[in-house]
């Protein structure tokens, strides 16, 4: 029992590991696509990361332990938050760990780390990219807050696994899904906003008028920036599975028989590689926004969760 | 029992008289005053925590010559647990003060001092403990005369006397208001002990329980520091010596919140409409966020900090009012854990904001100034006072492995119960409240974001940061213990529930340790695993395997590299603390968001070259935001009290004619009255 769970966490990181990259290529390639360019191929993250991995890291001498300590620490935390998601199978063993709100303060917790070593370098540029994502986050976290409990009051439970299993078998479904729906509008412009993508941010520029995660990691090198990006590669990852299992948790393995899971994780691959297409393609269609326009696009989320709730219970009588 | 309260006793008591024995001789006086209150606090502990584990409450009292006035002490759980809150902070404040008052040497009286506060920690322990109306009075006032004279310790500066002529006024306000609520149960009671408000003689009329929960609201509120209440708390707290702001801001303030617990689950016994618990509710979630926007403006850190506390005392708040609605729809499981919640960050909050004022305190030894502008680059200067302010700034973020993480987490969880509830307005209103507390939270992240980042990292910001050094043992001993137990109650919530639970028990009726606690413990599960749970061993496990396997990956892949330092590139010119972000430059997207509450006031003036228009010779860059409670709320009150005495003044012409004249008038009233 406790060697099939932790056999089963293993393969849950390695799975959102070794995916994450490819996420981040795949995105690319489609933005390519729409530019009429070729792009490099959806594995060159890999290469990327590898490369990084061997160069030799250079450290500002402005900064403190805090700097060299905030990659492993986004890191940790957030393959931690993705271990809590289910990804190919419904019932993770580390259900009991953490529900949603975990989930949230485990991202908060790599941001807070994120924005100090934003800081420590001393330059003006960090400090902007940690001012700007201070900003980001603050909003967002109240919409995410509200779309979950939207969630989870359909389902009856606030733990992750819980309300995906009980999803994919149905249970609990109401007759209208309208109330589901705006959640899921909500937290996808929670995810844009949290995961450093047009309209909220972009990931593609190093302009100083525009960038607010870029600049907070300007001045990592070597094995740390290959730490940092592969963590923004796992917040995507981890946002893209929770919109896709939560809403959408059709094919994900209920039972623990090999057919099932074989099942479970080409459908998990299908799906959230549809999804990052999706985010491609939109980030093709639109322009990145102001800094202060952002807060009308988040403020949209907010009232799209809020009406959600107030739907649920309007319909349930 | 007996033993432990009288050794309390005594040894605060010998803290108040032998400090001044010693004059002229600070030294001595700060060992004698702090190393007795030291002493002290570890008896508190102690006696605290039996008083938790006891199963019958424990009371003595001793009857005195004045009417309704007994010394009468009872140590109910709910008591017991403020005495090891107090105590515990009280221990930790005592052992920094040790390092701390030397810089007083010379320039205040440090025998004063000492013994003020021993006695200001008596009149806290007392406080929690007191039985009887009169006696709580009493000792209450005390605390504020004690505090007050703590704060004005300074008193040469202006500013200082101002701040405790302040706290001083709304101290009174305060207490009026406390004399009002206790008269309210007075005349149905006959007496002043509570045992005697607890089982009046004929219960009270369905009015007077509602103006009682009003006038306790607001009285015991200015203490706590709930908005609009509050304004005297950024004044006070900052004025104070660092290791007494420690004292206030971690446990005095959390009296009130003791107080309003004994005075609804208690005196009233727990039967309201849900009404008052959605004002409580309303009341917190106001005060956290106001308090946590107000927090995040400041750049004095002492400030920042008693603003926090704001916040800190809404999201008590609003797990107590929580609870409170459960209890009035007879929901009593949930109402328990509302208050458990709110318990739960009540020793949270003493904790890491006792922490985080020594840590203010350690600053300003080191670079005599509160304003964070000019600290910068510390970490380096003072690795353990930065690590240590490091732990109470995750913990207040409510950052997982802390202990913020895990009362925040449990007022989520009453928050979404309101699924239960029979009225659709609840509902509604409850999950938006936890939407609000999500806000409340990111922007404190935010606030302890900058605190720490302005202050520890990157380069100094002045000549005073640069010369930095890390502050004396026995400061960092005192700030050591608290983030010692930051962490652990952040991570031994299997331990905290039961006694949590001896608490929520008595005042709602049932215990709900084996429905919080699941898995032998090991997580924490309100109703059912089924519905939400987290496990902070686990999360910490987790942690630590995911960052070891970012070590393990970055040396499988990249071997063992040695990096190169080099300064941060500056675009061309060298990189000074000019070039750094300001603190106010950090927040100024926030401060433009909110602006509708913030309201602030730019002024921006040139002055320019006189050969040219594109030069400038100097500008000067001034921003102001609108205290709006004080322009729109204490203002025309102070306005009008003091136009007031001015009209009245006609009466009080100087002539003794005319107040004979007034005593034969007043006569002659009389007489024709009693006729």
């Amino acid at each position: 029992m406790m060697l099939q769970a932790i056999t089963l966490v293993v393969a849950q990181a390695i799975v959102l590991l070794a995916i994450s990259p490819f996420l981040v290529g795949l995105i690319r390639k489609v933005k390519a696509r729409f530019q009429c360019r070729r792009g490099a191929g959806v594995f060159q993250p890999y290469a990327d990361l590898a490369k990084l991995f061997r160069k030799q890291p250079v450290i500002s001498t402005t900064t403190s332990w805090i700097f060299t300590a905030t990659p492993y620490i986004l890191f940790a935390s957030t393959l931690s938050a993705g271990l809590l998601v289910p990804t190919f199978i419904s019932q993770t063993p580390m259900n009991f760990a953490g529900n949603i709100i975990a989930l949230v303060y485990l991202l908060a917790l790599g941001t807070f780390f994120l924005i100090l070593a934003g800081l420590d370098a001393g330059s003006a540029f960090g400090g902007m990219g940690s001012s700007r994502e201070a900003i980001v986050a603050s909003l967002t976290e109240p919409a995410m807050i509200l779309s979950i409990f939207a969630i989870a009051l359909t389902a009856g439970s606030t733990n992750l696994s819980t309300i995906v299993h009980k999803t994919a078998l149905m249970e609990g479904i109401v007759t209208d899904p309208s109330p589901h729906l705006m959640a899921l509008a909500a937290l996808c412009i929670v995810a844009l906003a949290e995961t450093g993508r047009v309209p909220v941010d972009n990931p593609a520029t190093h302009l100083e008028l525009t960038m607010i995660h870029e600049a907070m990691v300007l001045e990592y090198s070597g094995r740390y920036l290959a730490l940092v990006e592969w963590a923004a590669g796992l917040k995507l990852a981890v946002f893209l599975t929770l919109i896709a299992n939560v809403f959408a948790p059709w094919g994900i393995a209920t039972t623990l028989t090999p057919a099932a899971m074989g099942i479970g994780l080409v459908t998990y691959i299908l799906k959230i590689a549809g999804l990052a297409m999706l985010i491609g393609t939109l980030e093709c269609m639109f322009a990145k926004l102001r800094l202060f326009r952002v807060t009308d696009l988040l403020g949209v989320a907010f009232i799209l969760a809020l009406l959600g709730l107030v739907f649920f219970y309007i319909l349930r009588g | 029992m007996t033993v432990l309260l009288v050794g309390l006793l005594a040894i605060y008591m010998a803290g108040i008289i032998l400090p001044p024995c010693f004059p002229g001789r600070p030294r001595i006086q700060n060992l004698v005053a702090h190393g007795l209150a030291t002493g002290a606090g570890l008896v508190g502990i102690v006696l605290g925590l039996a008083g938790l584990l006891v199963p019958e409450p424990w009371t003595v009292s001793a009857e005195s010559t004045i009417p309704f006035l007994s010394f009468a002490i009872r140590l109910d759980p709910l008591a017991s647990f403020f005495v090891l809150t107090i105590s515990l902070v009280g221990l930790a404040a005592s052992i920094f003060a040790l390092g701390y008052v030397t810089e007083f040497y010379g320039r205040s009286s440090i025998a004063a001092m000492g013994s003020l506060f021993n006695g200001f920690l008596l009149s806290m322990t007392l406080v929690v403990m007191a039985d009887n109306g009169f006696l709580f009075l009493i000792v209450w006032e005390l605390m504020a005369l004690l505090s007050y004279f703590l704060v004005v310790t300074e008193h040469e500066k202006a500013e200082v006397r101002y701040a405790g002529l302040f706290y001083l006024i709304m101290a009174h306000v305060g207490t009026a208001f406390i004399v009002l609520t206790f008269l309210i149960f007075f005349q149905e009671a006959g007496s002043f002990s509570f045992e005697a408000f607890r089982h009046p003689e004929q219960p009270l009329p369905e009015g007077m329980r509602t103006l009682a929960f009003l006038m306790a609201l607001v009285g015991f509120g200015a203490k706590a520091g709930i908005v609009p209440l509050h304004v005297w708390l950024p004044y006070a707290h900052p004025a104070a010596p660092s290791h007494i702001s420690a004292l206030m801001s971690g446990v005095m303030i959390k009296t009130a919140i003791y107080a309003l617990l004994r005075v609804y689950f208690d005196f009233l016994g727990g039967q309201f409409p849900w009404w008052w618990g959605f004002v409580v509710l309303l009341v917190g979630t106001t005060s956290a966020l106001l308090g946590v926007m107000y927090a995040l403006m400041e750049n004095d850190l002492k400030r920042l900090l008693a603003f926090s506390s704001v916040e800190n005392v809404g999201i008590i708040l609003l797990g107590i009012g929580a609870g409170m609605i459960f209890q009035s729809y007879g929901l009593k499981e949930f109402a328990a854990l509302g208050l458990l919640a709110g318990l739960y960050h009540t020793i949270n909050h003493a904790m890491f904001k006792g922490l985080l004022f020594m840590g203010a305190g350690s600053l300003l030894y080191a670079a005599h100034t509160r304003n964070m502008e000019e600290y910068g680059g510390l970490l380096r200067r003072m690795p353990w006072t930065g690590l240590f302010f490091l732990v109470g700034a995750v913990s207040i973020s409510a950052l997982p492995l802390a202990n913020g993480f895990v009362s925040e987490w449990l007022v989520f969880q009453t928050l979404f119960l309101s699924l239960k509830l029979p009225a659709l307005f609840l509902k509604l209103m409850l999950p938006i409240a936890a939407a609000l507390l999500a806000l409340t939270g990111v922007l404190a992240l935010v606030c302890f974001a900058k605190a720490f980042g302005m202050s520890f990292l990157a380069l100094p910001r002045s000549s005073h940061a640069r010369h930095a050094k890390e502050v004396p043992i026995a400061m960092r001993i005192g700030m050591g213990f608290l983030a010692v137990w930051c962490v652990g109650l952040g991570l031994a919530p299997m331990i905290v529930v039961p006694l949590l639970n001896r608490i929520t028990g008595p005042l709602t009726g049932v215990s709900i340790s084996d429905k919080v606690l699941a898995l032998d413990g090991w997580a924490l599960a309100p109703v059912n695993v089924q519905f939400s749970s987290i496990s902070p061993p686990m999360l910490a496990a987790m942690l630590i395997a995911c960052g070891l396997l970012g070590l393990f990956l970055a040396f499988m892949f990249g071997g063992r590299l040695v990096t190169r330092s080099h300064k941060t590139w500056g675009c061309g010119i060298n990189l000074s603390s000019r070039t750094e972000y300001t603190a106010t430059g950090f927040v100024q997207p926030i401060k433009r968001v909110f602006s509708t509450i913030y309201q602030p006031t730019v002024k921006l003036e040139t002055e320019f070259l006189e050969e040219s228009r594109y030069f400038a010779k100097r500008r000067r860059f001034e921003f102001h935001i609108e205290p709006v409670f004080q322009k729109y709320l204490y203002d025309p009150l102070v306005d009008f009290f003091v136009g007031m005495a001015d009209r009245l003044r006609i009466l009080q012409a100087g002539s003794l004619h005319l107040y004979l004249a007034y005593i034969f008038v007043t006569l002659v009233v009389l007489l024709l009255f009693a006729v």
